[in-house]
């Protein structure tokens, strides 16, 4: 029988189903309490929708596996970063055509304003051609970008750092 | 199990399996298991009457951005909007639910069916005079500039804040500042290029421009004065005197301002904010009808 964090790790994200919880870094902690399962999720974004998804899909995978009592619990901080994406997930989020995050930025004092065209860069996950070019900062979902390639024409997503 | 084979399946069941589940409703507790017992020495209702003010910030001017939806000059800046609204209402409904938490949930209780959360009740169920937003949050949108500048003011004056808010006492607080900064750090750029680009654009988009600055900038004074709860909770190292924003805030619109050669008006004297006090304009009332309607016409709707 698989424990309840081998179960946990299995469960993927409902807007990036290539990628499992655990390589989104959204899975904090899987922990057995006498009877109860109690795991640990954050959210990538304040506002994120999928929480309750996510949420519904980790009771649902431990209950198949046997575990009859699961409590699913949010943690705040530390907040969420795409650093935590694991190496394997920012393989996967290439494989299916998504550009995986650089690394994020870090401020300890005041945030600095940022006018021009942002410097960050991201590899076309059609072509491999490093010449792309941001069209929105904002994309589909809260969590990443919208850009496109100059050299094959595709526009593409980027899970933008934060 | 057969008949837990999809997720919606799964929340169909977790929500009474009716078969009405659908996305967007029966959200969770978005506090689900963080602890909110407040840290000694912290006033709750001081605690709660603070977090309410924050939330109603972010809810409000939520409302605001969605009115853009299908009405936006391009795709793209639709969901940019969108987005930011949606960070706003996450934002919002962190503190709501924080503000409940503190038992501040006032008359919404007595309009609102048991079954609605805490944060909920608070958004759908207080009349104009329990909101607590600043009147920039609630002002009507305009044109497409005026929507950029008061996201701009907005998102600085909350930026600084949220940013100070970090080290607050409360853990709650502090984690959903934390969380919220680098979400509003994206709106002021995003905000701040669309000012540079209108400003120094054609002769149209800089006169439209220069409207909306010259439009936004009185409610600017509404943004620096504590109110009482907040002069309170400073000194119990929980919330952030606003007065000690005000000259990056300042510093912040002015370079926006005049790298999109556009004229800085003078700044108006600062005021205590009527909205705090929950005196609001004639323009919160067609936002809160569109915001509450449907939850004050069907208090347990599912869809």
């Amino acid at each position: 029988m698989s424990t309840a964090l081998e179960v946990a790790q299995t469960v993927t994200d409902p807007e990036l189903p290539m990628l499992t919880l655990a390589d989104l870094g959204v899975l904090r902690d899987v922990r057995t309490e006498g009877e109860q399962v109690v795991v640990t999720i954050t959210p990538t974004y304040s506002g994120c929708p999928a929480m309750g998804v996510m949420r519904a899909d980790l009771v649902h995978a431990l209950h198949r596996a046997g575990f009859a009592d699961v409590d699913v619990r949010t943690v705040l901080s530390p907040p969420w970063s795409t650093d935590w994406i694991s190496e394997a997930g920012r393989r996967k989020l290439a494989e299916g055509g998504i550009a995986p995050p650089g690394p994020a930025p870090r401020h300890a004092g005041p945030i600095p304003l940022n006018l021009g065209p942002t410097r960050r860069t991201a590899t076309c996950p059609v072509c491999g051609s490093a010449d792309t070019e941001e069209l929105s900062e904002f994309s589909g979902t809260a969590c990443k970008a919208l850009r496109r390639c100059r050299t094959c024409r595709e526009p593409f997503e980027h899970v933008k750092e934060i | 199990m057969a008949h837990e084979e999809t997720v919606y399946d799964a929340l169909d069941h977790a929500h009474g399996g009716e078969g009405q589940w659908a996305f967007g409703t029966g959200f969770d507790d978005p506090l689900a298991g963080v602890d909110t017992t407040v840290p000694e020495g912290v006033h709750a209702a001081d605690l709660g009457a603070y977090c309410l003010m924050l939330g109603d910030d972010a809810l409000v001017l939520c409302q605001r951005l969605t009115e853009w939806a299908t009405r936006a000059p391009e795709l793209e800046e639709e969901v940019a909007i969108a987005n930011c609204g949606l960070d706003l209402l996450g934002q919002a409904r962190l503190l709501l639910a924080r503000a409940g938490s503190c038992g501040v949930l006032g008359r919404s209780r007595e309009h609102a069916t048991d079954s609605i959360p805490d944060e909920d009740a608070l958004a759908y169920f207080r009349d104009a005079d329990e909101f607590v937003n600043h009147h920039l949050a609630e002002a009507d949108g305009g044109d497409f500039a005026q929507t950029m500048v008061r996201l701009l003011v907005a998102s600085t004056a909350r930026l600084a804040l949220f940013a100070r808010l970090r080290e607050s006492r409360d853990p709650v607080v502090s984690a959903i500042a934390a969380k919220g900064v680098p979400e509003l750090t994206y709106h002021r750029d995003h905000a701040a290029r669309w000012v540079l680009r209108l400003g120094d654009g054609t002769a149209e988009s800089h006169r439209r421009a220069q409207a909306a600055v010259d439009a936004v900038w009185p409610l600017t004074a509404d943004l620096f004065t504590a109110t009482d709860v907040e002069r309170r909770l400073v000194h119990q190292g929980v919330a952030v005197d606003p007065a000690s924003t005000r000259d990056e805030v300042r510093d912040v619109l002015t370079m926006v301002v005049e790298r999109a050669t556009l004229t800085v008006p003078a700044w108006p004297a600062d005021r205590p904010s009527p909205g705090r006090a929950g005196e609001h304009t004639d323009e919160l009332a067609p936002l809160r009808a569109t915001l509450q309607g449907l939850a004050r016409e069907h208090p347990a709707a599912t869809w």
